[in-house]
Protein backbone atom coordinates (compact mmCIF):
# COMPACT_ATOMS: atom_id res chain seq x y z
CA UNK A 1 0.00 0.00 0.00
CA UNK A 2 1.32 3.57 -0.64
CA UNK A 3 2.47 5.26 2.28
CA UNK A 4 2.17 3.28 5.43
CA UNK A 5 1.04 5.81 7.83
CA UNK A 6 -2.21 4.45 9.92
CA UNK A 7 -4.82 6.56 8.90
CA UNK A 8 -6.98 8.91 10.56
CA UNK A 9 -9.94 7.25 11.91
CA UNK A 10 -13.36 8.90 10.45
CA UNK A 11 -16.11 8.71 12.57
CA UNK A 12 -19.33 7.05 10.28
CA UNK A 13 -22.12 8.86 12.20
CA UNK A 14 -22.03 11.14 14.83
CA UNK A 15 -25.12 11.94 17.46
CA UNK A 16 -26.64 11.38 20.63
CA UNK A 17 -26.91 8.45 23.17
CA UNK A 18 -30.11 9.07 25.50
CA UNK A 19 -30.40 7.20 28.35
CA UNK A 20 -33.58 8.46 30.26
CA UNK A 21 -33.13 12.36 30.27
CA UNK A 22 -29.13 12.30 29.96
CA UNK A 23 -27.62 12.83 26.16
CA UNK A 24 -24.52 11.86 25.65
CA UNK A 25 -22.62 12.94 22.18
CA UNK A 26 -21.21 10.14 20.10
CA UNK A 27 -19.29 8.85 17.51
CA UNK A 28 -19.57 5.37 15.81
CA UNK A 29 -16.23 4.02 14.61
CA UNK A 30 -16.50 0.46 12.72
CA UNK A 31 -14.49 -2.20 14.34
CA UNK A 32 -14.02 -4.07 10.99
CA UNK A 33 -11.71 -3.48 8.41
CA UNK A 34 -11.20 -4.82 5.57
CA UNK A 35 -8.37 -7.69 4.36
CA UNK A 36 -8.80 -8.45 1.33
CA UNK A 37 -6.56 -7.46 -1.83
CA UNK A 38 -8.29 -5.52 -4.21
CA UNK A 39 -7.81 -6.25 -7.58
CA UNK A 40 -8.17 -4.18 -9.92
CA UNK A 41 -9.73 -4.04 -13.50
CA UNK A 42 -6.51 -3.23 -15.80
CA UNK A 43 -7.16 -2.80 -19.80
CA UNK A 44 -4.33 -4.65 -21.91
CA UNK A 45 -1.86 -1.55 -21.47
CA UNK A 46 -2.07 -1.87 -17.80
CA UNK A 47 -4.73 0.99 -17.50
CA UNK A 48 -7.14 1.02 -14.88
CA UNK A 49 -10.25 0.80 -16.32
CA UNK A 50 -13.31 3.57 -15.94
CA UNK A 51 -16.93 2.27 -14.88
CA UNK A 52 -19.59 4.03 -16.92
CA UNK A 53 -23.43 3.75 -17.49
CA UNK A 54 -24.57 2.90 -20.73
CA UNK A 55 -28.11 3.00 -22.29
CA UNK A 56 -29.04 -0.28 -23.52
CA UNK A 57 -30.96 1.63 -26.04
CA UNK A 58 -29.47 4.37 -27.49
CA UNK A 59 -25.83 2.29 -26.59
CA UNK A 60 -24.09 5.47 -25.38
CA UNK A 61 -22.62 6.80 -22.44
CA UNK A 62 -24.83 8.61 -20.09
CA UNK A 63 -23.62 11.09 -17.69
CA UNK A 64 -25.21 10.75 -14.00
CA UNK A 65 -27.41 13.58 -14.06
CA UNK A 66 -29.47 11.60 -16.63
CA UNK A 67 -29.58 8.67 -14.42
CA UNK A 68 -32.79 8.58 -12.06
CA UNK A 69 -33.89 5.67 -9.92
CA UNK A 70 -36.57 3.12 -10.04
CA UNK A 71 -38.82 0.87 -8.21
CA UNK A 72 -39.68 -2.11 -10.40
CA UNK A 73 -43.30 -2.86 -9.73
CA UNK A 74 -44.24 -5.21 -12.44
CA UNK A 75 -41.55 -7.03 -15.08
CA UNK A 76 -40.05 -3.87 -16.77
CA UNK A 77 -42.50 -1.31 -15.40
CA UNK A 78 -40.69 1.35 -12.90
CA UNK A 79 -42.25 3.54 -10.56
CA UNK A 80 -39.67 6.51 -10.34
CA UNK A 81 -38.82 8.29 -6.78
CA UNK A 82 -36.69 11.06 -6.67
CA UNK A 83 -33.78 11.91 -3.71
CA UNK A 84 -36.33 14.65 -2.50
CA UNK A 85 -38.95 12.18 -1.94
CA UNK A 86 -36.76 9.59 -0.46
CA UNK A 87 -35.73 12.12 1.74
CA UNK A 88 -38.63 13.06 2.86
CA UNK A 89 -39.25 9.90 4.59
CA UNK A 90 -36.34 9.29 6.54
CA UNK A 91 -36.83 10.00 9.55
CA UNK A 92 -35.71 12.81 11.67
CA UNK A 93 -35.03 11.52 14.90
CA UNK A 94 -31.98 9.80 13.01
CA UNK A 95 -29.41 11.68 15.58
CA UNK A 96 -30.66 9.74 18.25
CA UNK A 97 -29.75 6.31 20.20
CA UNK A 98 -32.55 6.38 22.63
CA UNK A 99 -32.10 3.69 24.89
CA UNK A 100 -35.58 2.66 26.51
CA UNK A 101 -35.02 -1.19 26.45
CA UNK A 102 -32.27 -3.33 28.23
CA UNK A 103 -31.87 -7.37 28.06
CA UNK A 104 -29.55 -9.28 29.43
CA UNK A 105 -26.73 -9.07 26.99
CA UNK A 106 -26.96 -13.13 26.73
CA UNK A 107 -30.42 -12.93 25.19
CA UNK A 108 -28.95 -11.27 22.33
CA UNK A 109 -29.97 -13.70 19.22
CA UNK A 110 -26.36 -14.80 17.44
CA UNK A 111 -28.25 -14.91 13.84
CA UNK A 112 -29.10 -11.35 14.18
CA UNK A 113 -25.80 -9.76 14.53
CA UNK A 114 -24.38 -7.75 11.52
CA UNK A 115 -22.08 -5.16 11.89
CA UNK A 116 -19.93 -4.16 14.80
CA UNK A 117 -18.92 -0.37 15.78
CA UNK A 118 -17.14 1.61 18.61
CA UNK A 119 -19.21 4.53 20.61
CA UNK A 120 -16.67 7.61 21.44
CA UNK A 121 -17.88 10.20 23.56
CA UNK A 122 -17.16 13.46 21.89
CA UNK A 123 -17.89 17.22 23.21
CA UNK A 124 -18.32 16.91 27.46
CA UNK A 125 -19.75 13.89 28.21
CA UNK A 126 -17.17 11.79 29.35
CA UNK A 127 -18.62 10.99 33.11
CA UNK A 128 -22.02 10.13 32.18
CA UNK A 129 -20.57 7.55 29.28
CA UNK A 130 -18.11 6.23 32.11
CA UNK A 131 -21.68 5.85 34.22
CA UNK A 132 -23.24 4.07 31.50
CA UNK A 133 -20.47 1.57 30.77
CA UNK A 134 -19.83 0.91 34.16
CA UNK A 135 -23.72 0.55 34.78
CA UNK A 136 -24.06 -1.78 31.57
CA UNK A 137 -21.02 -4.04 32.79
CA UNK A 138 -21.89 -4.20 36.22
CA UNK A 139 -25.35 -5.35 35.09
CA UNK A 140 -24.45 -7.83 32.16
CA UNK A 141 -26.97 -5.79 29.88
CA UNK A 142 -26.88 -4.47 26.73
CA UNK A 143 -29.33 -1.72 25.84
CA UNK A 144 -31.80 -1.65 22.38
CA UNK A 145 -32.62 0.98 20.11
CA UNK A 146 -33.39 1.90 16.40
CA UNK A 147 -31.24 4.73 14.82
CA UNK A 148 -30.86 6.16 10.90
CA UNK A 149 -27.64 6.03 9.48
CA UNK A 150 -26.68 6.89 5.92
CA UNK A 151 -30.60 6.95 5.21
CA UNK A 152 -31.32 3.62 6.50
CA UNK A 153 -32.95 2.37 9.72
CA UNK A 154 -30.30 -0.07 12.25
CA UNK A 155 -31.94 -1.77 15.00
CA UNK A 156 -29.00 -1.45 17.29
CA UNK A 157 -27.71 -3.53 20.61
CA UNK A 158 -25.26 -1.21 22.89
CA UNK A 159 -23.26 -3.77 24.85
CA UNK A 160 -19.98 -2.26 27.28
CA UNK A 161 -16.78 -3.99 27.64
CA UNK A 162 -14.59 -3.22 30.07
CA UNK A 163 -15.77 0.60 29.91
CA UNK A 164 -15.85 1.12 26.23
CA UNK A 165 -19.43 0.83 24.79
CA UNK A 166 -20.03 -0.76 21.33
CA UNK A 167 -22.92 -1.15 19.15
CA UNK A 168 -24.28 -3.65 17.24
CA UNK A 169 -26.48 -3.40 14.77
CA UNK A 170 -29.13 -6.37 14.38
CA UNK A 171 -30.93 -8.00 11.92
CA UNK A 172 -34.30 -7.41 11.76
CA UNK A 173 -36.53 -10.24 12.81
CA UNK A 174 -38.02 -10.43 9.42
CA UNK A 175 -34.45 -10.52 8.18
CA UNK A 176 -33.93 -14.11 9.85
CA UNK A 177 -35.33 -17.28 8.54
CA UNK A 178 -36.58 -19.43 10.91
CA UNK A 179 -35.84 -23.09 10.27
CA UNK A 180 -39.47 -23.26 9.37
CA UNK A 181 -38.81 -21.09 6.24
CA UNK A 182 -35.79 -22.64 5.41
CA UNK A 183 -38.08 -25.78 4.43
CA UNK A 184 -36.53 -27.61 8.12
CA UNK A 185 -40.63 -27.99 9.30
CA UNK A 186 -39.74 -31.34 10.55
CA UNK A 187 -37.93 -31.92 13.98
CA UNK A 188 -35.47 -34.76 14.28
CA UNK A 189 -37.16 -37.44 16.07
CA UNK A 190 -35.80 -38.57 19.50
CA UNK A 191 -32.57 -40.04 19.13
CA UNK A 192 -31.50 -42.91 20.45
CA UNK A 193 -28.94 -42.96 23.82
CA UNK A 194 -26.47 -44.60 22.10
CA UNK A 195 -26.57 -42.10 19.19
CA UNK A 196 -26.30 -39.00 21.56
CA UNK A 197 -23.57 -40.72 23.34
CA UNK A 198 -22.04 -41.17 20.81
CA UNK A 199 -22.16 -37.54 19.90
CA UNK A 200 -21.50 -36.78 23.23
CA UNK A 201 -17.55 -38.41 23.26
CA UNK A 202 -17.19 -36.73 19.95
CA UNK A 203 -17.69 -33.30 21.18
CA UNK A 204 -15.83 -34.15 24.51
CA UNK A 205 -12.57 -34.92 22.67
CA UNK A 206 -12.68 -31.80 20.63
CA UNK A 207 -13.58 -29.68 23.80
CA UNK A 208 -10.40 -26.97 24.37
CA UNK A 209 -9.75 -24.33 26.33
CA UNK A 210 -8.08 -22.25 23.30
CA UNK A 211 -9.57 -20.99 20.04
CA UNK A 212 -7.77 -23.14 17.16
CA UNK A 213 -6.16 -19.83 15.28
CA UNK A 214 -5.32 -21.33 11.67
CA UNK A 215 -8.52 -21.82 10.24
CA UNK A 216 -9.49 -17.58 11.03
CA UNK A 217 -6.39 -16.94 8.49
CA UNK A 218 -7.45 -15.44 5.06
CA UNK A 219 -5.45 -17.68 3.14
CA UNK A 220 -6.57 -16.46 -0.17
CA UNK A 221 -5.71 -12.95 0.67
CA UNK A 222 -2.37 -13.45 1.84
CA UNK A 223 -1.62 -16.04 -1.61
CA UNK A 224 -2.85 -13.14 -3.80
CA UNK A 225 -0.31 -10.73 -2.05
CA UNK A 226 2.69 -13.15 -2.01
CA UNK A 227 1.94 -14.00 -5.30
CA UNK A 228 1.86 -10.40 -6.46
CA UNK A 229 5.05 -9.34 -4.21
CA UNK A 230 6.86 -12.61 -5.85
CA UNK A 231 6.20 -11.65 -9.20
CA UNK A 232 7.05 -7.87 -8.60
CA UNK A 233 10.62 -9.31 -7.35
CA UNK A 234 10.64 -11.40 -10.60
CA UNK A 235 9.92 -7.90 -12.51
CA UNK A 236 7.05 -10.01 -13.95
CA UNK A 237 4.00 -8.43 -15.63
CA UNK A 238 4.63 -5.18 -13.22
CA UNK A 239 2.49 -2.53 -15.01
CA UNK A 240 2.93 1.46 -14.41
CA UNK A 241 0.14 4.11 -15.45
CA UNK A 242 0.41 7.67 -14.94
CA UNK A 243 -2.02 8.14 -11.67
CA UNK A 244 -4.08 11.25 -13.02
CA UNK A 245 -5.65 11.61 -9.54
CA UNK A 246 -5.55 9.54 -6.36
CA UNK A 247 -8.08 7.28 -5.91
CA UNK A 248 -9.99 8.09 -2.46
CA UNK A 249 -12.74 5.50 -2.51
CA UNK A 250 -9.89 2.44 -1.97
CA UNK A 251 -10.28 1.47 2.08
CA UNK A 252 -7.11 1.40 3.89
CA UNK A 253 -5.47 -1.23 4.93
CA UNK A 254 -3.85 0.07 7.88
CA UNK A 255 -6.19 -0.08 10.78
CA UNK A 256 -7.18 3.85 11.92
CA UNK A 257 -5.75 4.34 15.54
CA UNK A 258 -8.61 4.24 17.67
CA UNK A 259 -6.91 3.42 20.42
CA UNK A 260 -5.43 6.73 20.34
CA UNK A 261 -8.34 8.71 19.76
CA UNK A 262 -10.49 6.80 22.38
CA UNK A 263 -7.70 7.52 24.52
CA UNK A 264 -7.96 10.97 23.85
CA UNK A 265 -11.59 11.33 24.48
CA UNK A 266 -12.31 9.17 27.27
CA UNK A 267 -9.05 10.80 29.08
CA UNK A 268 -10.03 14.69 29.08
CA UNK A 269 -13.04 17.15 28.41
CA UNK A 270 -10.99 19.15 26.15
CA UNK A 271 -11.73 18.63 22.76
CA UNK A 272 -8.37 17.67 20.71
CA UNK A 273 -7.06 20.09 18.27
CA UNK A 274 -6.47 17.71 15.49
CA UNK A 275 -9.24 15.42 16.28
CA UNK A 276 -10.97 14.82 12.64
CA UNK A 277 -13.83 16.82 11.73
CA UNK A 278 -17.10 15.98 12.35
CA UNK A 279 -18.68 15.08 8.88
CA UNK A 280 -21.58 17.83 7.91
CA UNK A 281 -24.85 16.83 8.71
CA UNK A 282 -26.45 16.08 5.50
CA UNK A 283 -29.71 17.52 4.96
CA UNK A 284 -32.35 15.59 6.14
CA UNK B 1 -19.40 -32.55 8.61
CA UNK B 2 -17.22 -34.34 10.11
CA UNK B 3 -15.73 -34.08 14.15
CA UNK B 4 -12.39 -36.39 13.98
CA UNK B 5 -13.70 -39.54 12.73
CA UNK B 6 -17.53 -39.29 13.18
CA UNK B 7 -19.37 -38.00 10.39
CA UNK B 8 -23.15 -36.66 9.99
CA UNK B 9 -24.54 -35.80 6.66
CA UNK B 10 -25.73 -31.98 6.43
CA UNK B 11 -26.99 -29.28 4.39
CA UNK B 12 -26.51 -25.60 5.00
CA UNK B 13 -29.54 -22.90 4.44
CA UNK B 14 -28.90 -19.38 4.39
CA UNK B 15 -30.76 -17.99 7.16
CA UNK B 16 -30.89 -14.32 6.25
CA UNK B 17 -33.96 -12.43 4.20
CA UNK B 18 -32.65 -9.70 2.07
CA UNK B 19 -35.97 -7.18 2.83
CA UNK B 20 -34.08 -3.97 1.46
CA UNK B 21 -35.76 -1.72 -0.96
CA UNK B 22 -34.02 -2.38 -4.35
CA UNK B 23 -33.79 0.62 -6.85
CA UNK B 24 -32.57 0.09 -10.74
CA UNK B 25 -30.59 3.31 -12.02
CA UNK B 26 -32.95 4.25 -15.08
CA UNK B 27 -31.72 6.33 -18.34
CA UNK B 28 -34.38 9.87 -17.51
CA UNK B 29 -35.01 9.82 -21.36
CA UNK B 30 -36.53 6.44 -21.71
CA UNK B 31 -36.76 4.76 -18.35
CA UNK B 32 -34.74 1.69 -19.81
CA UNK B 33 -32.15 0.04 -16.94
CA UNK B 34 -28.43 1.14 -17.57
CA UNK B 35 -26.04 -0.73 -18.06
CA UNK B 36 -22.39 -0.78 -16.72
CA UNK B 37 -19.73 -1.04 -19.00
CA UNK B 38 -15.70 -1.22 -18.15
CA UNK B 39 -14.01 1.48 -20.89
CA UNK B 40 -10.50 2.45 -21.22
CA UNK B 41 -10.06 6.19 -19.28
CA UNK B 42 -8.04 7.66 -22.43
CA UNK B 43 -9.99 6.41 -25.47
CA UNK B 44 -13.14 5.88 -23.93
CA UNK B 45 -13.18 2.59 -25.65
CA UNK B 46 -15.35 -0.56 -23.94
CA UNK B 47 -13.31 -3.05 -22.86
CA UNK B 48 -14.61 -6.69 -23.60
CA UNK B 49 -15.05 -8.69 -20.29
CA UNK B 50 -12.43 -11.24 -21.68
CA UNK B 51 -9.88 -8.83 -22.36
CA UNK B 52 -10.09 -7.16 -19.18
CA UNK B 53 -6.78 -7.96 -16.86
CA UNK B 54 -6.95 -7.88 -13.17
CA UNK B 55 -4.14 -6.53 -11.05
CA UNK B 56 -2.85 -6.01 -7.74
CA UNK B 57 -1.35 -2.13 -7.23
CA UNK B 58 1.59 -2.87 -5.62
CA UNK B 59 2.65 0.74 -5.11
CA UNK B 60 0.44 3.75 -6.20
CA UNK B 61 0.59 3.66 -10.33
CA UNK B 62 2.31 0.37 -10.16
CA UNK B 63 0.11 -2.84 -10.90
CA UNK B 64 1.43 -6.38 -11.07
CA UNK B 65 -0.95 -8.24 -13.07
CA UNK B 66 -2.21 -11.32 -12.43
CA UNK B 67 -3.74 -14.00 -15.24
CA UNK B 68 -6.63 -15.93 -14.79
CA UNK B 69 -4.69 -19.11 -14.54
CA UNK B 70 -2.51 -17.63 -11.48
CA UNK B 71 -5.96 -16.74 -9.52
CA UNK B 72 -8.03 -19.81 -10.49
CA UNK B 73 -4.83 -21.89 -8.83
CA UNK B 74 -4.97 -20.15 -5.82
CA UNK B 75 -8.71 -21.07 -4.99
CA UNK B 76 -9.21 -23.78 -3.12
CA UNK B 77 -10.63 -26.90 -4.28
CA UNK B 78 -13.59 -28.32 -4.01
CA UNK B 79 -14.19 -29.48 -0.42
CA UNK B 80 -17.55 -30.98 0.68
CA UNK B 81 -16.76 -31.33 4.31
CA UNK B 82 -17.59 -29.24 7.25
CA UNK B 83 -14.88 -30.11 9.25
CA UNK B 84 -15.29 -28.81 13.13
CA UNK B 85 -11.83 -28.46 14.37
CA UNK B 86 -12.87 -27.59 18.31
CA UNK B 87 -15.41 -27.21 20.99
CA UNK B 88 -14.97 -23.77 23.49
CA UNK B 89 -16.72 -22.26 25.68
CA UNK B 90 -18.92 -19.50 24.00
CA UNK B 91 -17.90 -16.33 25.85
CA UNK B 92 -14.63 -16.66 23.85
CA UNK B 93 -16.84 -15.42 20.39
CA UNK B 94 -17.62 -12.09 20.66
CA UNK B 95 -20.09 -10.66 18.37
CA UNK B 96 -17.95 -8.20 16.57
CA UNK B 97 -16.52 -11.78 15.02
CA UNK B 98 -20.13 -12.81 13.48
CA UNK B 99 -21.02 -12.41 9.74
CA UNK B 100 -23.84 -14.75 8.49
CA UNK B 101 -26.33 -17.46 9.70
CA UNK B 102 -26.58 -20.35 8.05
CA UNK B 103 -29.38 -23.34 8.99
CA UNK B 104 -27.79 -26.29 9.11
CA UNK B 105 -30.17 -29.28 8.29
CA UNK B 106 -30.05 -33.12 8.26
CA UNK B 107 -29.28 -34.91 4.94
CA UNK B 108 -29.92 -38.59 5.64
CA UNK B 109 -29.23 -39.86 9.36
CA UNK B 110 -31.93 -37.72 11.10
CA UNK B 111 -30.79 -39.83 14.05
CA UNK B 112 -27.12 -39.22 14.02
CA UNK B 113 -27.88 -34.70 13.03
CA UNK B 114 -30.62 -34.91 16.50
CA UNK B 115 -27.93 -36.77 18.52
CA UNK B 116 -25.26 -33.89 17.67
CA UNK B 117 -27.81 -31.03 18.11
CA UNK B 118 -28.52 -32.48 21.83
CA UNK B 119 -24.70 -33.10 22.51
CA UNK B 120 -24.03 -29.81 21.41
CA UNK B 121 -26.56 -28.65 23.27
CA UNK B 122 -26.11 -29.96 26.54
CA UNK B 123 -21.75 -29.58 26.15
CA UNK B 124 -22.88 -25.80 26.10
CA UNK B 125 -19.90 -25.36 24.03
CA UNK B 126 -19.40 -23.81 20.39
CA UNK B 127 -17.73 -25.39 17.49
CA UNK B 128 -15.39 -24.10 15.53
CA UNK B 129 -15.56 -25.35 12.31
CA UNK B 130 -14.13 -24.48 8.73
CA UNK B 131 -15.40 -25.36 4.88
CA UNK B 132 -15.35 -24.19 1.34
CA UNK B 133 -18.18 -22.66 -0.17
CA UNK B 134 -18.21 -20.75 -3.13
CA UNK B 135 -14.40 -20.79 -3.91
CA UNK B 136 -13.81 -19.58 -0.52
CA UNK B 137 -12.65 -21.40 3.02
CA UNK B 138 -14.95 -20.08 5.62
CA UNK B 139 -14.67 -20.49 9.64
CA UNK B 140 -18.04 -20.55 11.41
CA UNK B 141 -19.01 -20.80 15.08
CA UNK B 142 -21.31 -24.45 14.85
CA UNK B 143 -24.32 -23.93 17.90
CA UNK B 144 -27.50 -25.55 18.90
CA UNK B 145 -30.30 -23.78 18.59
CA UNK B 146 -33.32 -25.73 20.12
CA UNK B 147 -33.10 -29.31 18.19
CA UNK B 148 -31.60 -27.57 15.28
CA UNK B 149 -27.78 -26.27 14.53
CA UNK B 150 -26.86 -23.07 13.20
CA UNK B 151 -23.49 -22.30 11.88
CA UNK B 152 -22.77 -18.90 11.40
CA UNK B 153 -19.53 -17.83 9.42
CA UNK B 154 -16.93 -15.62 11.53
CA UNK B 155 -14.40 -12.72 10.44
CA UNK B 156 -10.90 -13.61 9.62
CA UNK B 157 -8.13 -12.15 11.83
CA UNK B 158 -7.22 -8.75 11.05
CA UNK B 159 -11.09 -8.27 9.96
CA UNK B 160 -12.41 -7.11 13.73
CA UNK B 161 -10.55 -4.65 15.79
CA UNK B 162 -10.89 -6.21 19.34
CA UNK B 163 -11.61 -4.60 22.24
CA UNK B 164 -8.26 -5.48 23.51
CA UNK B 165 -6.86 -3.70 20.60
CA UNK B 166 -7.80 -0.52 22.24
CA UNK B 167 -6.70 -0.97 25.62
CA UNK B 168 -8.24 -0.30 29.03
CA UNK B 169 -10.40 2.36 29.13
CA UNK B 170 -8.67 5.48 31.17
CA UNK B 171 -10.14 5.92 34.63
CA UNK B 172 -13.26 8.21 35.30
CA UNK B 173 -14.10 9.24 38.70
CA UNK B 174 -18.10 8.11 38.96
CA UNK B 175 -20.09 9.30 42.10
CA UNK B 176 -21.61 6.68 43.90
CA UNK B 177 -24.73 8.28 43.79
CA UNK B 178 -24.80 8.62 40.18
CA UNK B 179 -23.80 5.07 39.66
CA UNK B 180 -26.26 3.65 41.77
CA UNK B 181 -28.86 5.79 39.84
CA UNK B 182 -28.19 4.30 36.78
CA UNK B 183 -28.52 1.32 38.34
CA UNK B 184 -31.76 1.91 39.08
CA UNK B 185 -33.10 3.49 35.92
CA UNK B 186 -31.08 0.14 33.69
CA UNK B 187 -33.04 -2.55 36.34
CA UNK B 188 -36.41 -0.22 35.38
CA UNK B 189 -35.41 -0.55 31.88
CA UNK B 190 -34.63 -3.97 31.29
CA UNK B 191 -37.05 -7.42 30.33
CA UNK B 192 -35.41 -10.55 30.67
CA UNK B 193 -36.80 -11.66 27.51
CA UNK B 194 -35.59 -9.81 24.25
CA UNK B 195 -39.32 -9.79 21.77
CA UNK B 196 -37.68 -8.31 19.16
CA UNK B 197 -40.85 -8.68 17.03
CA UNK B 198 -41.98 -5.25 18.37
CA UNK B 199 -38.98 -3.84 16.47
CA UNK B 200 -39.87 -2.62 12.70
CA UNK B 201 -37.91 -0.98 9.92
CA UNK B 202 -40.11 1.77 10.27
CA UNK B 203 -38.03 3.62 7.56
CA UNK B 204 -38.07 0.85 4.73
CA UNK B 205 -41.88 0.50 5.45
CA UNK B 206 -42.10 4.19 4.58
CA UNK B 207 -39.99 4.05 1.57
CA UNK B 208 -42.30 0.69 0.14
CA UNK B 209 -45.54 2.74 1.25
CA UNK B 210 -43.78 5.86 -0.71
CA UNK B 211 -43.09 3.75 -4.05
CA UNK B 212 -46.78 1.52 -3.77
CA UNK B 213 -49.10 5.11 -3.57
CA UNK B 214 -47.18 6.36 -6.37
CA UNK B 215 -47.76 2.73 -8.71
CA UNK B 216 -51.25 3.55 -7.49
CA UNK B 217 -50.90 7.18 -9.31
CA UNK B 218 -51.56 8.74 -5.91
CA UNK B 219 -49.61 11.47 -4.85
CA UNK B 220 -47.19 10.02 -1.66
CA UNK B 221 -47.68 11.30 1.68
CA UNK B 222 -44.60 12.28 2.93
CA UNK B 223 -44.52 12.88 6.92
CA UNK B 224 -41.78 12.48 9.38
CA UNK B 225 -41.34 12.60 13.10
CA UNK B 226 -40.38 15.46 15.47
CA UNK B 227 -36.92 15.72 17.46
CA UNK B 228 -36.87 15.82 20.90
CA UNK B 229 -35.25 18.28 23.59
CA UNK B 230 -32.05 17.66 25.67
CA UNK B 231 -31.32 19.00 29.10
CA UNK B 232 -29.05 19.76 32.24
CA UNK B 233 -26.85 17.99 35.42
CA UNK B 234 -26.23 13.96 35.34
CA UNK B 235 -27.69 13.34 38.56
CA UNK B 236 -30.69 15.37 38.54
CA UNK B 237 -31.36 13.82 34.70
CA UNK B 238 -30.98 10.32 36.59
CA UNK B 239 -33.41 10.78 38.98
CA UNK B 240 -35.78 12.49 36.75
CA UNK B 241 -35.90 9.65 34.53
CA UNK B 242 -36.15 7.19 36.87
CA UNK B 243 -39.12 8.65 38.11
CA UNK B 244 -40.60 9.04 34.92
CA UNK B 245 -39.72 5.49 34.12
CA UNK B 246 -41.38 4.28 37.27
CA UNK B 247 -44.03 5.93 36.53
CA UNK B 248 -44.77 4.80 32.74
CA UNK B 249 -43.96 0.98 33.93
CA UNK B 250 -46.54 1.46 37.31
Amino acid sequence: MPDGAPAAPRAIWSGTLTFGLVSIPVELFTARRSTRVPLRMLAADGTPLRRVYVCPSEEREIESEEIVRGYEVERDHYVLVSDEELEAVMPEQSRDIHLRRFVPRDRLPIAAFRRSYYLVPGGQSQRAYAVLAATMDRGGYAGIATFVMRGKEYLVAILAEDGILRAETLRFPDEVRSPDDVGLAEPPKKPSAAAVRRMEKAVARLSSDEIPLAPFEDELSEAISSLAEEKLARGEDVVEYEAAEPEEEEEALEPPDLAQLLKQRLASGEPDGDRPRRRKKRAA
Amino acid sequence: MTLGSVEVPVRLYTAVEDRAVHFRLLHERDHVPVKQRMVHPETGEEVPREEVRRGVEVESGRFVVLSEEELAALEPAPDRTIEVLAFVEPERIAPPWYDRPYWVGPDGADEDYAALALAIGRSGRVGIARWTMRKRRYVGALRSEGPWLMLTTLHHLGEVIPRDALGPAPKVSIDPLEAQLADQLVSVLAVNELDLDAYRDEHRERVLALVEAKARGKAPKLERPAPKPAVASLADSLRESLEAARRHVA
